[in-house]
């Protein structure tokens, strides 16, 4: 059993574990369980809102109560202490944001699916590429191109330092804020998934190299439990911040001035 | 020259070691505020409380560049 089980542990973790293979055979090579993983979360968030609010009572039922939770603290926290009073109107985008990048995180430590689609740089990429296209436009509508560009580009610095500021500023501005909002979520579950991996797979060698090292891979394993819970925080943690920085980017673009 | 000494294996792991001291030591004294902060001014931890969370996810973002461009670049 051991032996055979040695021969099939694929050491070490690699890029190629997060490119899994087809469903079925014969079906096309973008059909694999990323896909089908992001459906689900679509398909969850769709109806579980739905259901929620369906007949909605002054008195919630218990599921409408955790879907206003839900709504609630991202309207109260993110979208109201960060933009103001009149950022309520983005709370519906940013809750659906919110929940969307936490169930799509979540897949990352649910037994047996324990991969997540932000793993692929692909997913994490469109998000941040809404946030930008949404911020900028915001900016502009509100603003006007010439005075936007002038409110994000042109700090009130003396005029011999602007030289050296306007470019900073706008490396800051436009282009680094969608690739590290991108960045940010792909990274983390993908370090999220290979620490996971190091030590699942690490157990399995560990335990077929030498009798000495084979107790040892208890321990592996122990980890990888602690480094799952470990991962539970960073994924609530990263879906918190990215709704956050969204928030950010947008108030930055509606303020007056600097 | 004489072949001193010999560094076989992932160098980028090296790289990403030294790459995390900076943003470490970042998100370090970014928490290291905060919990200075709420002692001081109790009622202020509400309130700044999104800047930790911003403040620390742009200092991340620098850890994080490290690992990214640690596979991109490990070939």
């Amino acid at each position: 059993m051991s032996t055979s089980l040695a021969a099939e542990v694929p050491w070490p973790p690699s890029v190629e574990d997060f490119f899994l293979p087809p469903i079925a055979e014969g079906t096309d090579p973008w059909f694999t369980k990323i896909t089908v993983l992001v459906w689900v979360a679509v398909a969850i968030l769709i109806i579980f809102f739905l259901v929620t609010y369906r007949e909605p009572k002054l008195v919630p039922t218990k599921r409408q109560w955790i879907a206003e939770s839900i709504y609630g603290f991202v309207r109260n926290t993110v979208a109201r202490d960060l933009i103001g009073h009149h950022g309520i109107r983005f709370a519906p985008y940013l809750t659906t944001l919110f929940c969307f990048v936490l169930l799509m995180n979540l897949f990352s430590i649910v037994p047996l699916i324990q991969i997540s689609p932000n793993s692929h740089i692909a997913f994490p990429a469109i998000l941040a590429l809404i946030s930008y296209v949404l911020f900028n436009y915001l900016g502009i509508k509100q603003h006007g191109f010439r005075k936007y560009m002038k409110n994000s580009l042109v700090p009130p610095a003396p005029w011999f330092i602007l030289p050296i500021l306007i470019p900073i500023e706008f490396m800051s501005t436009f282009l680094f804020r969608p690739f590290t909002l991108a960045v940010r979520l792909f990274a983390n579950m993908f370090a999220g998934h290979m620490i996971l991996l190091v030590f699942t797979l690490g157990g399995f060698v560990m335990l077929n190299s030498t009798p000495l090292l084979a107790p040892v891979s208890v321990l592996s394993w122990l980890m990888t439990i602690a480094l799952t819970f470990l991962e539970a925080m960073v994924i609530v943690l990263q879906a918190y911040v990215f709704t956050v920085l969204t928030a950010s980017y947008v108030q930055g673009a509606l303020a007056e001035e600097h | 020259m004489p072949l001193l000494a010999e560094v076989t294996g992932s160098t980028a792991a090296i790289g990403y070691g030294l790459a995390a001291i900076g943003p470490g030591i970042g998100v370090g004294l970014i928490f290291a505020s905060y919990v200075q902060a709420t002692a001081r001014q109790p009622e202020s931890s509400r309130l700044t409380q999104p800047f930790v969370w911003i403040g620390f996810a742009v200092v991340e973002a620098l850890a994080l560049l490290g690992v990214a461009f640690g596979f991109i670049w490990a070939g």
